[in-house]
């Protein structure tokens, strides 16, 4: 009965602590690069421009 | 028996959630220091663009900038490009690890550099040149 406890926790464990000390958040270091890097080379800048005047246009006048 | 048995539960019941959150998180960027490090960057831009446009300053493997045609530069100005390239790379590598230390994994800075690399690499603009596994290459 032992052994079988010992190779239950063992096998349970391990993966947790390697989940822990390895793992690396490929996708969210490629968002947080992209957004300083927009940021720092000012590329969201050139697409918000235009949007936002836009946006002020009176898009629906409130019907009476 | 039973205690470890209770003790491993306990173990368990601790280190799943960790790892669970620490797979849905995103990287944490908006640190002072981060943001400090960024508007340097971004105040430095306008200088560097010049220089990459010319081919003088490439995007380098290592997701640093490098003077790859200094030959290309006036004289007069080289000193200049130096002194803005290795400000930049200061810049750059401390970002890295800011990032790195700012999410307690330090050990992750390899791993973020190489991602900001692929990165530049990928959203620099036609004509700045990059380098590749095999070396520059103009995009």
């Amino acid at each position: 009965m032992k052994p079988l406890y010992w190779t239950l926790a063992a096998a349970m464990l391990l993966p947790a602590c390697v989940t822990i000390n390895i793992y690396f958040p490929a996708a969210a270091a490629e968002k947080a690069a992209d957004r300083i890097i927009d940021d720092v080379w000012q590329l969201q800048d050139k697409k918000a421009a235009p949007v936002a005047p836009a946006t002020e246009t009176p898009a629906a006048q409130p019907a009476p | 028996m039973k205690h470890i048995i209770f003790g491993f539960t306990f173990v368990m019941a601790l280190l799943l959630p960790l790892s669970a959150a620490q797979a849905a998180a995103d990287l944490e960027i908006n640190t002072p220091a981060i943001s400090a490090l960024k508007s340097s960057m971004q105040a430095r831009h306008p200088q560097l663009a010049p220089f990459y446009s010319s081919g003088a300053v490439g995007f380098s493997r290592d997701g640093l900038v490098a003077v790859r045609d200094a030959a290309s530069v006036p004289l007069a100005q080289r000193q200049a490009l130096n002194s803005l390239v290795a400000a930049e790379n200061k810049d750059r590598n401390a970002l890295y690890a800011e990032i790195a230390n700012g999410n307690q994994h330090p050990e992750w800075e390899p791993e973020i550099r190489a991602t900001f690399a692929k990165r530049w690499a990928d959203k620099a603009q036609s004509g700045w040149w990059v380098q590749d596994g095999s070396g520059w290459v103009k995009k």
